[in-house]
């Protein structure tokens, strides 16, 4: 069966006011969501905003206290079972065996899915040579990079290829090689028509992976729309400008003001500077501007607002715990 | 959007583009499965038949040969006695690691991920206790090896040693099931050795394994006619020197039975219901 064949209308995920408490801590308060399949969509939180608690409960690992929620027009409560045939989850929520090694592992999963014994054989060798293990196909689990751990988790998870993944901080903890595997891994899986929902304290990640974004904040949605338009109510895009010569910061920041009719932005790095650039034109005379003086520009980009940005235009603070990574920080 | 490295996405795309849907696991398949996991673990970490083999062995000697001329005139005489006895042990200190082994999956998460699956799942339990039973052989084939070559002289002969290892067997599967259950609401698998230490010692002691209760005031005789320990203890006794009536073996099977009454279902109970409150 193919997954987007399931579609007819379905949404991949639907809830209505879900809410779960842990003690007086409001962990999930009242979330309504509708997924259609196919899609990757992205929600965005700092830690503790109730991401993972959302995860699983759609996953039939925690029961909710109120609302509902169904995975292909299946309650995840009254039919655990039949979600459960169509879902894997990855990432923080679940893990592999340490004690056993890659192989090991992906023949375990296919066997409790129901694989006979050479299938089961037959479809972990796939994925060990798909998911790039070979080298390590026979070592155990516990001798893995945080990279080839990850790698194998996904893999255990598209053993039987679901219709709808979990990928809880998938990146987490990442080096920046093993996140852009991670992130090309989640591209072919939406590509062959599995729905993806992903959590992330990443904003940069979100963005470049889901076509749709919520952003969570204390168990809520604070926002929710295709990652552009969240962008776009922010605000404009910006010019940003690195000079040879940080000597020559002031004249360029007059001349850029002057040209783009917005203040200047001076960055920590005394050779960055930028200003809002709604107009492309515009944005061309000032460079022309500057060069037309002879500040040379190493380089220059117009960028959309950062989901930082959203962030903080959304709850009017930083998402403090959140690790933004470094090459997000303008 | 921008491929940085297609040599991953390809093959990957290739592989999950596989939409065949399995029909579901059998019950029987499924434990078996969780049987195969719990020998493929050993394989990779023999040293545990170590761990598991000392503490027997330690026992054996440590009593025979300390205490033995002391409780019984000899330590040949109180070999007699004793073995059938410590055999009980044997078996009810490997009754423990199920729960261990259980607590583990639940805080690394392996748990979470089994739950997310479509099969039978007290297979993850099933599959672990049956995984036991392989582990009260090694331990019952050990010590009585050893005890034999110490000068144990069963008079029910090999089959009374076979139908007292028998009735164990029965004795630690039921047994496994307590510790199964604390397995699932202890924090960490360490609580669950440590309470098991507080459970299994007292009892051991307070039970006929080591001695009768003849010379005991009464209210102790009672505490160990009480302990079930005791029933295991006798049936292992009866059978293994040829002298077993019929209660004598019944005894340990009821109680093995009762135990398994309450507590399987428990485990189970618990297990299915963890986290989901």
């Amino acid at each position: 069966m193919v997954g987007n064949m399931t579609s007819n209308g379905t949404p991949a995920i639907r809830t209505a006011g879900l809410r779960k408490s842990f003690g007086e801590t409001k962990a999930v308060d009242g979330i309504d969501l509708e997924i259609p399949p196919g899609v990757v969509y992205g929600v965005l939180g700092p830690n503790g905003a109730g991401k993972s608690t959302l995860i699983r409960m759609l996953a039939t690992l925690l029961r909710p206290d109120g609302g509902s929620a169904s995975i292909f027009g299946h309650d995840v409560v009254g039919e655990a079972d039949r979600v459960r045939r169509r879902i894997s989850v990855t990432g923080q929520a679940a893990s592999v065996d340490d004690a056993l090694t890659g192989t090991e592992n992906l023949i375990l999963m296919g066997r409790l899915q129901g694989y006979g014994r050479q299938r089961a054989r037959e479809r972990a060798a796939e994925l060990i040579a798909a998911f790039d293990l070979g080298h390590a196909a026979d070592r155990l689990v516990s001798t893995y990079s945080g990279g080839m751990r990850r790698r194998l988790d996904i893999a255990a998870s598209m053993t039987v290829t679901p219709d709808l993944l979990f990928l809880d901080e998938p990146t987490a903890g990442l080096d920046p090689r093993s996140r852009n595997q991670v992130w090309d891994i989640v591209r072919a899986l939406v590509e062959s028509g599995t729905t993806i929902l992903l959590t992330t304290q990443y904003l940069e990640e979100a963005d470049e992976l889901a076509g749709r974004i919520a952003v969570v904040d204390h168990g809520r949605i604070i926002a929710e729309g295709p990652s552009s338009e969240l962008k776009a109510s922010v605000g404009s895009a910006t010019l940003h400008v690195r000079l040879r010569d940080p000597g020559q910061r002031p004249r360029a920041g007059e001349l850029l003001t002057r040209e783009l009719g917005v203040p200047v932005r001076l960055a920590a790095d005394p050779a960055r500077l930028s200003a809002g650039a709604g107009d492309g034109a515009r944005v061309i005379q000032a460079l022309g501007a500057l060069s037309g003086e002879s500040i040379e520009t190493v380089e220059f980009a117009v960028r959309q607002p950062s989901l930082d940005e959203v962030f903080l235009t959304l709850t009017g603070r930083k998402a403090e715990d959140a690790p933004v990574r470094e090459e997000s920080r303008a | 959007m921008t491929s940085s490295t297609p040599r991953v996405a390809d093959p990957v795309l290739a592989a999950v583009s596989v939409r065949e849907r399995p029909p579901r696991a059998s019950a029987l398949s499924a434990t078996v499965t969780h049987l195969w996991r719990g020998a493929m673990a050993f394989k990779h970490f023999p040293a545990q038949l170590i761990d598991m083999m000392l503490l027997p062995i330690i026992f054996l000697l440590l009593f025979t040969y300390m205490f033995g001329g002391a409780f019984a005139g000899s330590t040949q005489e109180y070999l007699q006695f004793f073995l059938p006895g410590i055999a009980v042990q044997s078996v009810i200190l490997m009754t423990v690691y199920t729960g261990t082994a259980i607590n583990t999956d639940i805080n690394k998460g392996v748990f979470d991920r089994f739950r997310t699956l479509p099969f039978w799942q007290p297979a993850a339990i099933a599959g672990n206790l049956l995984g036991d039973v392989v582990r009260y052989v090694i331990a019952l084939s050990v010590t009585i090896g050893l005890g034999l070559l110490l000068g144990f002289r069963p008079g029910g002969g090999l089959p009374g040693v076979l139908a007292a290892m028998a009735v164990l067997i029965v004795f630690g599967f039921s047994v496994s099931w307590i510790f199964a259950a604390i397995g699932v609401v202890a924090s960490v698998p360490e609580r669950v050795s440590g309470t098991s230490m507080i459970v299994i010692y007292p009892l051991v002691f307070t039970s006929n394994i080591f001695v009768q209760p003849d010379t005991m005031p009464s209210w102790t005789q009672t505490l160990v006619q009480l302990n079930p320990i005791s029933h295991a203890a006798t049936a292992s006794r009866a059978l293994m020197h040829g002298t077993a009536g019929f209660w004598d073996v019944m005894g340990a099977l009821i109680i093995s039975a009762a135990i398994t009454v309450v507590f399987a279902p428990l485990a189970v109970r618990l297990y299915r219901n963890k986290n989901a409150r």
